[in-house]
């Protein structure tokens, strides 16, 4: 069976070939700005500068330790930085509790309630107590059915696939509504084939619906075909930060070393 | 957050309630008050006389009486003092003469007002509070089919090697600590002596009579200590002719059970009518046959009760004695025992 | 310092079950303080003082050193062979673990007391044994009964923690019997010797319901019982206080130094591969084993038959038509119910404002101070407890009114270990695995409970229940102490009727009891869901 419902439903035009340029200042901003925002964690210091727009797909790439799930932690507010700002729409973003912020996160595992359905699982993204209304449980099917999920709404996640799982998850991320998804390597447990699949399905996501992605990965080479720009992780602090096409010019010795090739 | 409390504690409400209301149907008292008395368990049992001394007053009265029934006589007194004012008593049955000045000093009881003429007690009795209603005497009690040489004397039981006794705790019951004062008085200084030597007889120090007898019917120990009188019951009640009392040289001791009623009793009246019940034939004459002790007026005796088993020589401390020896005693005994 | 995801109200839970457990453990300690004083010397000078903690030290050391004698040559027999019915002796091992202790009296009771199986088999074939079961003989058997099971199946899963491949090894080396003694089982079981001798000693040195039950007078009386006759039988409230403080600082001291010497108890190790010893062919081996085994079966299978067997009397039928059997029955459950709802509710008080100071404050050694506070009440024995709750309540009420309630207060507050223990790994899971997802999908208050606490911890809050009711059901020390005519549950019939020897009662209360545990064990094992 897996064969069959691992495929990504025809709902996708071409992708565009969309590279927004980077340092574009709007009015209304919509850009996420992350300004220094500093942590001392376990006798390490982490401080973190870059923008995040919305619609693009912002691969981040670095090696363990270098602290990519921190950075995630903080946006995510799950931490909280001793100093630096984050700002969308000109409002400071580290008062508020994780459920207010503009994020939705998908953690590497444990994205979903085990003993939820998945319908519910879904459902949870549209109002957390779950009275949802027959309009905003059609919201709950539409995505599951964008998503391919029709047919599993009653199942427990326990019953599912792992690629499955991982898309339940991305159909509450949809309802949910948020500008910006952050994705903490959560597609790393699949098979290459089917983590593929679902980096084509993430890129749609960031530039059908005008989502900021930010997303973690351990497989660079994978993450170029999707990627909008890449930025390079290292000791702490954002290295480096630009487009595939830049990446490939520039002579970035770190990246380069991280990515293992001569330069 | 808001919605948290409200609804944890709209669910728990229901529970709860239903929990208090079924634990609060069981625990709380019925609605009429009855006269309640607290007697050792033997007495209040359906094979004592307390279930037709029961039905018997409460004829008379149109009340109830609720028998709560103890250990034994020691216990009943111990229980009242734990229970202080609290108490529920109105009226105890079955404390004993030897324990008169532990009772005295401990203030709970109120003088009754029962005319003492119809008593016969041998030695007379002269309380105004503790108002005597059977008496008897001390005694180890044997099967003469297991037991072909019952001892003659106290000291005899204590260096034979073949016997195994049972007897009652004597800071529990009343039986005893008659047994304590027997010893006492047969063996003055040596007493201690005297308990070590039995302690190495004994298989068990029970709480109470019932207990202790009820194991010795068993046929775990070859005496146990209860009265002369209690071989009548096995003779009338059961037709068995092989129970017998041994009956010592040194004599045995005296025990006096009485009643009294409580200063803190919720049914005062009842509780004195009670009183001067207990001294009317109708009692009486239901305690050889159902406690199997003496009655202390002059009822008839069935017959057959008294197969000479009286004892030769009686034996009594004074109250004065008991209330400055006892708890010496009791530590004596204690020490001894615990070697 | 983290604004958003603190919640102001943490501590609310944990600080409301702290004080409960202050106020129940402090205060009953303060009445006693204040009633016998910190006067060491009345103790020493009266000779029956003396020797009551002389005989709770004797009788506790002796069981211990019996109940280890057995087991490690039980242990090793288990080890060397595997026969028919072994894995279901090791669970009926496990099971006399969670056996009311008066259940299994009555059991020896049956086999052992004058009229028992043992002594009517020996007179039939012309031997007196004499009654052996009141006074120390019988104490020290009701002790080995329970304790020898408990240390030979430690120290089996001890030896079954060696590798295989060590046995293998051994095997290959050629070794024989007393050099795999000497080089892998001994140093295998001696580290686990210390604090299961230490946990054995505790264990007796308080052991309450065996001593009352087969103890027999002042000449076999431990301080845990001593407490109680100096309360009920002498009303001597200076005494009681005095030897309760004894008894808290003796059983602190074992305590203590068991905790000094405690190692995890080891798991039992589900190795694929079974231990190939060298040395389970000679036939020495095998007639030592065959004794040590027969010797560990006669000793702790009959009480268990009898209990059972005790049923298929046709007198039950008649037992079973008391009322007193029902009423008690009622009493029990009531008792049971309502202390493992307090024991639940007090550890969830704990376990919700420890899991907010290990996950969002990262507090994790005050959390597990705080949880470890659940505990501490047991370190106060049930008869200093209450004695303390008496002597406190005694002028300001009826005691023995409120018997029920304190009865459930004590045996709620008794399970608390245990039902800590079983709760804290499902609150603990809530957190670790969903609570940064919960975070940001809002869940709070009422639907985080509805769609993420009350599942995960329904299973556990059933198991921790069943558990609390278990030991409800089987004490009897609280019920000693606040018991009378008025309040009557199993085991306090039990007792009574096992103390006047009507074995055809207590056959049915102790079948009744027996039913009522394993049922809840049973669901504890199985209803509610994974066994852990």
């Amino acid at each position: 069976m897996s064969a069959h419902s691992e495929t990504i439903p025809a709902l996708v035009a071409a992708p565009e070939p969309a590279t927004p340029e980077p340092a574009i200042k709007e009015t209304n901003d919509l850009t996420l700005h992350c300004r220094d925002l500093a942590l001392a964690r376990g006798g390490e210091q982490f401080r973190f500068s870059f923008n995040l727009q919305p619609g693009e797909l912002l691969v981040l790439v670095g090696p363990s330790g270098a602290g990519k799930s921190t950075l995630l932690d903080l946006l995510g507010g799950f931490v909280t930085a001793d100093s630096g700002a984050l700002l969308w729409q000109q409002q400071p973003l580290q008062s508020l509790p994780p459920a207010e912020r503009p994020f939705t996160t998908l953690f590497q595992s444990h994205n979903l309630f085990d003993h939820l359905s998945v319908q519910q699982n879904i459902g949870l993204g549209v109002r957390p107590d779950l009275r949802l209304s027959a309009a905003q449980w059609q919201q709950v099917s539409a995505a599951a059915e964008r998503l391919g999920l029709s047919e599993f709404l009653s199942r427990l996640p326990t019953q599912l696939s792992g690629g499955q799982q991982q898309r339940v998850a991305l159909a509450r991320s949809l309802v949910r509504q948020r500008p910006f998804l952050l994705l903490d390597e959560p597609f790393s447990a699949l098979d290459p084939a089917l983590r593929h699949e679902m980096l084509k399905e993430v890129q749609q996501l960031a530039h059908q619906q005008r989502i900021g992605i930010l997303l973690i990965s351990h497989h660079p080479e994978e993450a170029r075909g999707v990627a909008d720009r890449i930025a390079l992780l290292q000791e702490g602090e954002i290295r480096f930060c630009g487009s595939v096409s830049e990446l490939d010019n520039s002579a970035n010795n770190d990246m380069a070393r991280y990515l293992g090739r001569r330069s | 957050m808001g919605r948290l409390p409200t609804h944890i504690t709209r669910s728990l409400d229901v529970r709860s309630l239903l929990l208090l209301s079924t634990l609060l149907a069981t625990t709380t008292a019925m609605a009429s008050d009855p006269l309640t008395i607290y007697t050792y368990d033997s007495f209040a049992s359906d094979w004592g006389p307390g279930p037709k001394i029961k039905q018997a007053f409460e004829k008379q009265c149109g009340c109830q009486i609720n028998f709560v029934p103890l250990e034994d006589g020691v216990a009943i007194l111990n229980r009242l003092k734990l229970e202080g004012k609290h108490t529920k008593a109105d009226l105890v049955i079955g404390m004993d003469e030897s324990m008169l000045p532990e009772a005295r000093r401990s203030q709970l009881f109120a003088p009754h007002q029962v005319d003492m003429t119809p008593l016969a007690l041998p030695g007379g009795w002269q309380d105004d509070t503790f108002l005597p209603f059977d008496y008897g005497y001390f005694a180890f009690v044997y099967d003469g089919d297991k037991l072909k040489h019952p001892p003659k004397s106290l000291s005899e039981l204590a260096s034979r090697p073949d016997l195994k006794i049972i007897y009652e705790d004597p800071r529990t019951s009343t039986p005893g600590q008659g047994l304590l004062l027997w010893v006492k008085q047969t063996q003055g200084e040596q007493a201690a002596t005297y308990w070590q030597q039995l302690a190495k007889k004994t298989v068990t120090v029970t709480k109470g009579w019932s207990e202790a007898y009820g194991m010795f019917l068993k046929g775990e120990a070859d005496l146990v200590l209860s009265y002369t009188t209690s071989p009548a019951y096995h003779r009338l009640a059961e037709q068995k002719q092989n129970y017998h009392a041994a009956l010592f040289e040194e004599g045995h001791y005296r025990q006096v059970e009485v009643a009294a009623q409580l200063k803190s009793a919720h049914q005062p009246e009842l509780a004195a009518r009670f009183m001067k019940f207990m001294l009317s034939d109708e009692f009486q004459s239901l305690i050889p046959t159902g406690n199997w002790m003496y009655p202390v007026t002059k009822v008839a005796l069935p017959v057959g009760f008294n197969q000479n088993e009286t004892p030769a020589k009686t034996l009594n401390f004074t109250e004065a004695e008991i209330a400055t020896g006892r708890k010496a005693w009791l530590q004596e005994w204690r020490g001894a025992v615990s070697q | 310092m983290n604004p958003p995801l603190v919640h102001k109200t943490w501590w609310l839970s944990g600080a409301g079950a702290l004080l409960l457990l202050g106020v129940c453990g402090l205060g009953p300690l303060l009445a006693l303080l204040h009633e016998g004083g910190l006067g060491a010397a009345p103790l020493w000078q009266d000779a029956y003082l003396r020797h009551v903690v002389q005989f709770s030290v004797l009788q506790a050391g002796l069981s211990t050193l019996l109940s280890l004698g057995l087991a490690i040559p039980v242990a090793r027999a288990l080890h060397r062979r595997h026969f028919p019915g072994r894995s279901l002796l090791l669970r009926l091992f496990g099971i006399s673990l969670v056996l009311p202790v008066i259940i299994a009296l009555f059991g020896l009771v049956a086999v052992h007391g004058q009229q028992g199986w043992l002594p009517r088999l020996l007179a039939s074939v012309g031997i007196q044994t004499g009654s052996y079961l009141y006074g120390l003989g019988g104490i020290l058997l009701a002790h080995l009964f329970f304790n020898m099971p408990l240390a030979a199946r430690w120290l089996l899963f001890s030896l079954e923690a060696v590798p295989a491949e060590n046995w293998r090894l051994a095997s290959q080396l050629g070794m024989k019997s007393g050099a795999l003694w000497r080089l892998l089982e001994w140093p295998a079981l001696r580290g686990q010797l210390t604090p299961l001798a230490s946990l054995i000693f505790v264990l007796c040195f308080s052991s309450f319901t065996t001593v009352m039950a087969l103890g027999g007078g002042p000449g076999a009386t431990t301080l845990e019982v001593a407490v109680y006759q100096a309360l009920r039988f002498d009303f001597e409230l200076d005494t009681a206080a005095q030897l309760a403080l004894w008894h808290l600082l003796l059983c602190g001291a074992a305590l203590a130094l068991h905790h000094q010497l405690a190692a995890p108890a080891p798991g039992h190790q589900h190795s694929s591969l079974r231990a190939s010893r060298p040395d389970t062919r000679h036939w020495l081996g095998l007639c030592i084993d065959g004794f040590w085994l027969s010797l560990a079966l006669l000793l702790f299978i009959p009480p268990l038959l009898a209990i059972v067997t005790a049923g298929l009397k046709p007198q039950l039928w008649q037992a079973l038509t008391s009322h007193q059997l029902w009423a008690s029955l009622l009493t029990s459950l009531q008792i049971g119910l309502g202390a493992s709802l307090l024991a639940c509710a007090i550890s969830l008080g704990l376990l919700f404002s420890s899991r907010h100071l290990r996950q969002r404050l990262g507090r994790p050694h005050a959390a597990t101070l705080l949880e470890s506070s659940g505990s501490l009440i047991l370190l106060i024995p049930t008869a200093v407890l209450s004695t303390g709750l008496f002597i406190l309540l005694l002028p300001v009420a009826d005691v023995f009114g409120l018997g029920f309630w304190l009865v459930m207060l004590l045996n709620g507050l008794a399970c608390l270990p245990y039902t800590v223990r079983t709760l804290q790994p499902a609150l603990q899971q809530a957190v670790l695995r969903y609570d940064r997802l919960a975070m940001s999908l809002g869940l709070q208050g009422w639907s985080r409970w509805r769609y993420l606490e009350w599942p995960l911890l329904r299973a556990a809050l059933g198991r921790a229940m069943a558990l609390a009711a278990i030991f409800s059901l089987g004490d009897l020390g609280a019920v000693a102490m606040f018991g009378s005519d008025e309040l009557q549950t199993l085991p306090w019939l039990l007792f009574q009727q096992l103390g006047s020897y009507r074995l055809d009662d207590a056959a049915a209360t102790a079948l009744l009891l027996l039913l009522l545990c394993t049922s809840l064990l049973w669901l504890v094992e199985r209803g509610f869901g994974d066994p852990r």
